[in-house]
């Protein structure tokens, strides 16, 4: 864990009077003081080119907040190179939103709760890039069905994708995300936010369609490759929304689609996933480098 | 990207493996690549077009033996929507290294779930071998079925081998006779979703294979990535394929160049034209969604 608060002085640009001299512990507080800067000492430097990034949990199953975690040493890897985690459910101790390049929102938000309101407009207001992380967030998911009426807060009804509350920059749909989507969508954001000119280009280009899939709307289901696909004249049988829904909703008939909508849960994954959704030849022409360069970041 | 994308090399190849190559459509190269990978380990298993349950429709299949390969070959006319089994194969098969073969939009799918794996947990690093075939388009079930029984006058049980060349659409039984139509007239079925297609020859695969382009019984192969080179060299090494230059051959890459070049003007038209598909009422025209802009 990384401490959120970076030190305003600099332990390597205090005057050498001023350091902890190395002469025989006196009493308890010459040992604490000594260790105290060393720890600091160590973290100092990889910590100065990192992006920023927050987990906002609202109303969601924290799988969203897991699947980050699922990345198991590539989380450490992210942390430790490109990104200091600075707010999150339980992973990092800080109570109120704080300024952030990058936030994650897990989870619908609920307008009975006043705090979830503030806390996203929060976010909002102090990040750069703000992301609907997971199916809740984008689309609403499972809380779609939400009728209220439920222990333990009976008042609780009112349930809506983020973007109803503020504006969303960046979508990551599914129930629960991939883990290696948020590694890579990291990854990006930090080329992004500090890489090179030729770095900036291909992180665009590689986000942009996820940003405009926000721009789409907040509404997803089975339905969406019926309406946006099929009916649009697009689909050719791929079967790769079949493989993508994590409820197996979907079957292939005879080479098309078929949503048992009763099992849908509308977290957007099936739509995201297909081919025919978008497919953007000037980052997929170049699969294998992009793939090499994740890669290579993550070792 | 040209229109026969990215590759390291094109030759014309034949399998060397007798009992792949009386199942097989032409070269059988997929079958025997697939052979090799699995006995070095190089997959675990692969997503293949396996046997269906009415004649000549195939189903989605995770295969681990050469026998359910051999029992996989040859090219079925119709939709198997092998993607259907990507995250399946690397979660209930609990597959490491998974093989796949695809039409040039499965692969297009393979590379999006690799680069974009919204839905599609652990699976972009399991990916271990795609391999691509030659696609001018394709058809329905029903479709094909139209075309074999109405206009081949044959039973889909009957048939023994269907083949598409030299610009007719052929109907092999098992009794012997032989039906044919011309390929024009199966423009009417292909899927909608082909038209607005915008690869021939696989470009996004390890190593995409197809007839166009070789003599009669060998297969065109293009060694596109650094995966497919080291898996193609091996294959080579080992003795599982005999080679002939492609500048050797007839008709040679040439054809296969025009037919690439044939279909992605037509359908860049196609996309183009959804543009201007509708009318707004301030007289200016509606356009219809465009996949290659945005979802």
């Amino acid at each position: 864990m990384k401490p959120a608060v970076r030190p305003e002085v600099k332990p390597e640009s205090k005057p050498e009077a001023s350091r902890p001299q190395a002469k025989p512990a006196v009493k308890p507080s010459d040992v604490i003081e000594r260790e105290k800067v060393e720890v600091v000492q160590k973290e100092e430097k990889p910590v100065a080119e990192k992006i920023t990034i927050g987990e906002l949990h609202l109303s969601g199953c924290t799988g969203c907040l897991v699947t980050l975690a699922d990345n198991y040493e590539g989380l450490f890897k992210l942390l430790d190179n490109y990104a200091d985690l600075v707010y999150a459910l339980t992973l990092v101790d800080v109570r109120h939103v704080p300024e952030m390049d990058v936030c994650l929102v897990e989870g619908s938000c609920c307008l009975n709760d006043k705090i979830s309101v503030e806390e996203l407009k929060q976010a909002r207001a102090k990040s750069k890039v703000l992301v609907a992380y997971g199916g809740c967030a984008a689309y609403g998911n499972i809380t779609r069905f939400c009728r209220g009426g439920q222990w333990n807060q009976p008042g609780q009804e009112a349930f809506v994708p983020i973007s109803e509350v503020v504006d969303v920059d960046l979508y990551l749909p599914s129930c629960p995300p991939c883990p290696q989507a948020v590694r890579n969508v990291a990854v990006m954001a930090y080329l992004l936010l500090k890489g090179n000119d030729e770095q900036k280009k291909l992180a665009t280009a590689y986000l942009t369609p996820l940003m405009q899939l926000a721009q789409r709307g907040n509404e997803a289901c089975g339905c969406d490759l019926m309406y946006d696909v099929i009916n649009q004249g697009l689909c050719m049988g791929c079967g790769t929304c079949a493989g993508t829904c994590p409820v197996r909703a979907i079957t292939m008939e005879y080479g098309r689609p078929n949503v048992n909508r009763d099992l849908c849960i509308k977290c957007g994954a099936c739509y995201a996933q297909c081919p025919r959704s978008w497919f953007n030849f000037d980052v997929m022409n170049n699969y294998e480098g992009i793939m090499d360069a994740i890669k290579g970041a993550m070792q | 990207m040209d229109v026969l994308g990215n590759y390291k090399s094109v030759i014309a190849a034949r399998s060397t493996d007798k009992d792949i190559l009386k199942k097989a459509q032409d070269g059988g190269i997929i079958t025997t690549l697939f052979a090799y990978a699995l006995e070095e380990g190089i997959i675990d298993g692969a997503i293949v077009a396996g046997p269906g349950n009415e004649p000549w429709k195939p189903e989605p299949m995770v295969v681990s033996t050469k026998a359910e390969l051999l029992a996989a070959a040859g090219t079925r006319y119709t939709i198997s929507p092998n993607m259907s089994l990507i995250k399946e194969a690397t979660r209930s098969y609990g597959l490491d290294r998974v093989g796949i073969v695809g039409t040039p939009c499965q692969i297009q799918a393979t590379r999006k779930a690799q680069l974009y794996p919204i839905g599609m947990r652990d699976v972009d690093d399991k990916i271990a071998l795609a391999l691509g075939i030659f696609c001018m388009e394709n058809l329905s079930y029903q479709a094909l079925e139209a075309i074999v029984e109405d206009h081949c006058n044959q039973k889909m049980e009957s048939v023994r081998k269907m083949d598409i060349g030299k610009g007719k659409f052929t109907v092999y039984t098992e009794r012997g006779a032989v039906s044919q139509m011309p390929l024009k007239l199966i423009h009417k079925y292909v899927q909608p979703g082909c038209n607005v297609c915008l690869d021939y020859v696989a470009n996004l695969a390890d190593i995409s294979s197809g007839s166009v382009g070789s003599p009669d019984g060998w297969s065109t192969v293009f060694v596109r990535s650094t995966k497919g080179n080291a898996v193609w060299d091996g294959a080579m090494k080992a003795g599982y394929f005999e080679t002939k230059p492609m500048d050797q051959v007839k008709p040679g890459l040439d054809i296969v160049k025009k037919l690439a070049t044939e279909k992605i003007t037509k359908n860049q038209k196609n996309v183009d034209a959804r543009k201007t598909a509708g009318l707004k009422a301030d007289g200016t025209p509606k356009g219809l969604r465009n996949p290659y802009v945005s979802p």
